[in-house]
């Protein structure tokens, strides 16, 4: 493809780039790894001390870890849930001939577009809120008693917004991937007598798979860091019912001052993320060679 | 202006070899063809020619000086590429005009040579259009254009046209050929087509796993095919080669004969046979037959002929047309 | 290809569709219609959905209260600044990395994509402390820094991809014609990336703007993007939400409207063209 001319100029060009990459990944986390088996307070300057993994013994004993692991996985699965399953339908109804196709779409997608913040906001105090909100107003309209949603079911609700914020990443991916889908294979299979079930099944979910597992993935890298939504909505509460493992560390690093704990905590979502991101690196890897 | 000598040329990927040592020699004005399978190395030879890959070893001499190490605008080569690489965001004109620009002439005499290339090239309507809204075949010219201003030493075409249909091909392999009678500069073709190979070329390379099997003009390679590997890729429809005791009865262990050498009757002669499938061209007969003892057999026959899946024929090879090869697969000489 | 759908079918899913995506868009809606109320009507029940006095007397008070555009303009500079510095250095990675592809490159580009695998949580720590320590908490600068670095291989990759597309026999055939490389750069390849390029600075506008753990972390107030300011309306100024209302309209509206514009490119930008 290239003489020696070109190459070595190329290595010169990824040079920047790449270290500055290896910097922001190896420092940070270097540094983490060594705070993790300090007794390092802010509050305490200077009395920083070894002490081997006690600092993952304290923060994966607390009960308040294996809530907060919970949580993750409860926000993680359930938005992932909502916006797989709803995906896959708003992209089969958007792919129909419809009238106004363009800007139904627009109107879909937009939610993605909305900063974190605004719509943790915009649904807590607008829609949520039991005495102004719209939804108090709807239940009181068909005569039900208003919830207090952020206290009554505070997670359910965080899930909410967050797979509000998602859902349109999925539908747009899974819509792209099924108008990609070849109009005479799904004819080839019409002619062999598949019905709009099976066609489903047989061709299109097939067809869907990769880029499914592509939206699952991609989320969950996402969803195991919710934090805006969290920080403005509930702060991790009411008690540490919506504090998930990125707002436990937030705070014990930045509430309680804890800097070995919290940094211990943080290693602890890396490995976690790690095992999503394999998982996650295979797949697109695979593709490259494509 | 315009000779080309490789000496001692090869490439290696790694550890794959594309092409171990080989020595050609080009002439002055001549029309070169590298003709071969895929993967037989005629693309990275062409390209070792342009100075987009390096050699591994060995030089390459144009025009009498040393340009191994010369970097591809340097060589005063232009080449035609099969995809053609126009630059989809330029014009016609400022396609054609690229390489001038590049080497920094007037605008003068840009606008003269871009309207002299468009004359010769039918492209003058065209000028101000983008390579998108143009069909295969003009922005086939374009791509030709955009080499011929540069007034090279040589022109190197690397399976220009791959991506074009049928009829168009035919369109432009005699364009092709017509340019070099007007210009009368070297020119190397690469394809893996050998009709266009024979049409065209004043000299064909054959080239397999990065050898060169035979150089030669398009006849004496259909006359005298040095092995069994030209005999078979040069000459359509294909050469039938016979081997078992019907090649030893010719004191060869394969013999081969083009469909075209092979006498029909209906009556007698030295092969007895089915015919399995018949091909009627109206100018030719192609006929598939299959002969006992040594197996499934294409001749052509001229003219109109009336027969049939399943009628039985004779078929006689013209004695003088017989190639007769050793158990090297090399040509036995007579 | 082209089917004869029957109307009646295409009426009932055009409006099941618009159904769905007027309850999907509504929140954003009713934010745009209650920036425009009173704080009286935008707690009125029943709540009024066009009918009421329309008033812009909240997008002034915002600025006013609570110097809107400070923030706002730290908003631009922040992600400009993270999205142009990102382009200036992954612009040469991206194009070694597609037209002088050695059997490395695959690695060096999946081992990029892995740093942006790993939770904020786990660098979070590290940079507060550095940040404090050498005064770049609460600047622009660092904030800018920060997010170049967490965009930097999605901004490689997105280009990777264009540039991917690019036929490498037109940048030969620039050589052949006897381009140096930087003109080989200026007037082959970016001309025929620009649409790409545009697409990359699109997105990662988008996520910058939008990036809200560094910038909810790293920040106080003087450097505070929007997402950080909207913040500060959680409690207990949220409760007036004709002005949060108009707040958030501001905030949202300038990314909306360009993702609207880049529909196609978030796509692959945000699967790393792993779907196209």
């Amino acid at each position: 493809m290239a003489t020696t001319h070109t190459r070595s100029h190329a290595r010169l060009m990824m040079a920047p780039s790449v270290l500055l990459l290896f910097l922001w990944m190896i420092v940070p986390l270097a540094m983490t790894i060594y705070f993790s088996f300090l007794r390092y307070n802010l509050l305490m300057p200077g009395m920083e001390e070894y002490t081997g993994f006690l600092n993952y013994q304290f923060f994966l004993t607390d009960p308040a870890f294996f809530t907060a692991l919970g949580n993750t996985l409860l926000l993680t699965g359930g938005v992932l849930l909502i916006t797989v399953i709803g995906g896959i339908l708003l992209a089969l109804l958007l792919d129909q001939p419809i009238f106004g196709q363009g800007i139904v779409r627009i109107l879909v997608i937009a939610p993605f577009f909305v900063m974190p913040t605004v719509s943790a906001l915009v649904w807590k105090n607008m829609f949520f809120n039991p005495v102004n909100g719209i939804f108090a107003w709807l239940f009181k309209l068909f005569g039900a008693q208003p919830l207090d949603w952020l206290a009554q079911i505070p997670l359910l609700s965080i899930i909410f917004i967050v797979a509000w914020q998602w859902l349109p990443f999925s539908t747009l991916i899974l819509l792209t991937a099924l108008q990609s889908l070849d109009e005479e294979q799904k004819e080839a299979a019409e002619m062999d007598g598949a019905g709009f079930l099976s066609r489903f099944i047989y061709i299109v979910l097939p067809h869907m798979a990769r880029a499914i597992t592509v939206v699952i993935l991609i989320q969950t890298i996402f969803l195991l860091s919710v934090f805006a939504e969290i920080l403005v909505t509930t702060n991790g509460g009411p008690g540490i019912q919506t504090t998930n493992l990125t707002y436990l560390v937030y705070a014990q690093a930045l509430l309680q001052f804890d800097i070995g704990g919290a940094s211990a905590g943080g290693i602890v979502a890396v490995i976690l993320a790690n095992i999503v991101a394999f998982f996650l690196m295979r797949m697109i890897g695979k593709n490259l060679e494509g | 202006m315009g000779s080309i000598t490789l000496e001692n040329v090869s490439k290696v990927f790694g550890e794959a070899v594309i092409i171990p040592k080989l020595d050609l020699e080009i002439n002055e004005g001549e029309f070169v063809v590298f003709v071969g399978p895929s993967g037989c190395g005629k693309s990275t030879l062409l390209r070792l020619i342009a100075g987009l890959e390096d050699v591994s070893g060995g030089r390459i001499v144009i025009d009498g000086t040393d340009a191994t190490e010369l970097p591809p605008a340097k060589r005063r080569l232009a080449m035609v590429f099969q995809s053609y690489a126009l630059y989809p965001h330029m014009s016609v004109r400022k396609n054609i005009a690229f390489p001038l620009k590049m080497a920094g002439a007037s605008q003068a005499e840009i606008d003269k040579k871009v309207s002299e290339a468009a004359r010769v090239l039918n492209l003058t309507d065209y000028l101000e259009r983008k390579p998108r809204q143009l069909s295969g075949g003009q922005r086939q010219r374009v791509a030709i254009g955009r080499a011929i201003v540069r007034q090279p030493s040589a022109f190197l075409f690397d399976e220009p046209l791959s991506n074009l249909d049928a009829a168009l091909r035919v369109n432009m392999r005699l364009e092709i050929s017509e340019l070099h009678q007007q210009l009368k500069t070297t020119m190397i073709y690469v394809t893996h087509d050998q009709v266009e190979a024979m049409t065209m070329a004043d000299k064909i390379v054959v080239l397999n796993r990065g050898n060169i099997e035979q150089v030669g003009s398009p006849l004496e390679l259909y006359r005298n095919p040095r092995n069994l590997f030209v005999a078979g890729f040069i000459g359509s429809p294909k050469m039938n080669l016979i081997t078992g005791p019907t090649a030893e009865g010719y004191g060869a262990t394969t013999i081969g004969v083009r469909p075209e050498h092979v006498v029909l009757s209906q009556t007698e002669g030295d092969w007895k046979g089915t015919v399995t499938v018949a091909e009627h061209l109206g100018s030719d007969t192609f006929l598939h037959v299959d002969v006992p003892g040594i197996g499934l057999l294409n001749a052509r026959i001229g003219g109109e002929m009336p027969l049939r899946h399943g009628d039985t024929v004779y078929l006689t090879p013209q004695r003088d047309r017989v190639h007769r090869f050793n158990a090297e697969g090399m040509a036995i000489k007579a | 290809m082209a089917r004869k759908v029957s109307t009646s079918r295409k009426l009932t899913f055009t409006a099941l569709a618009w159904i769905v995506a007027f309850l999907i868009f509504f929140p954003i809606l009713w934010t745009f219609l209650t920036s425009f109320k009173t704080e009286a009507e935008a707690v009125a029940s029943p709540p009024s959905f066009l009918f009421f006095d329309w008033t812009t007397e909240n997008y002034a008070e915002v600025q006013s209260r609570s110097d809107y555009f400070k923030h706002f303009f730290n908003s631009v500079v922040i992600s400009l600044g993270s999205t142009l510095i990102g382009l200036l250095i992954a612009i040469p990675a991206a194009w070694a990395m597609a037209f002088s592809p050695t059997k490395r490159t695959k690695d060096v580009l999946m081992w990029m994509l892995s740093t942006k695998m790993m939770p904020p949580v786990g660098a979070m720590i590290p940079i507060y402390l550095i940040f404090r320590d050498t005064g770049f908490l609460d600047t622009r600068t660092g904030l800018v820094v920060v997010l170049m670095l967490i965009n930097l291989p999605i901004i490689v990759w997105m280009l990777y991809t264009y540039f991917k597309e690019i036929p490498g026999e037109i940048l030969e055939a620039a050589r052949m014609d006897g381009a140096s490389l930087s003109q080989e750069l200026t007037q082959v390849l970016a001309p025929m990336a620009v649409p790409g390029i545009a697409s990359t600075v699109l997105l990662n506008i988008i996520l910058s703007w939008n990036e809200a753990f560094w910038t909810l972390n790293l920040t106080a107030s003087k450097a505070a993007p929007l997402t950080a300011f909207i913040a500060s309306y959680s409690s207990p100024e949220g409760l007036f939400y004709a002005k949060l209302s108009a707040a958030s309209t501001m905030a949202i509206a300038p990314v909306l409207i360009m993702g609207w514009f880049s529909q196609k490119q978030l796509v692959r930008g945000l699967t790393f063209g792993a779907v196209k």
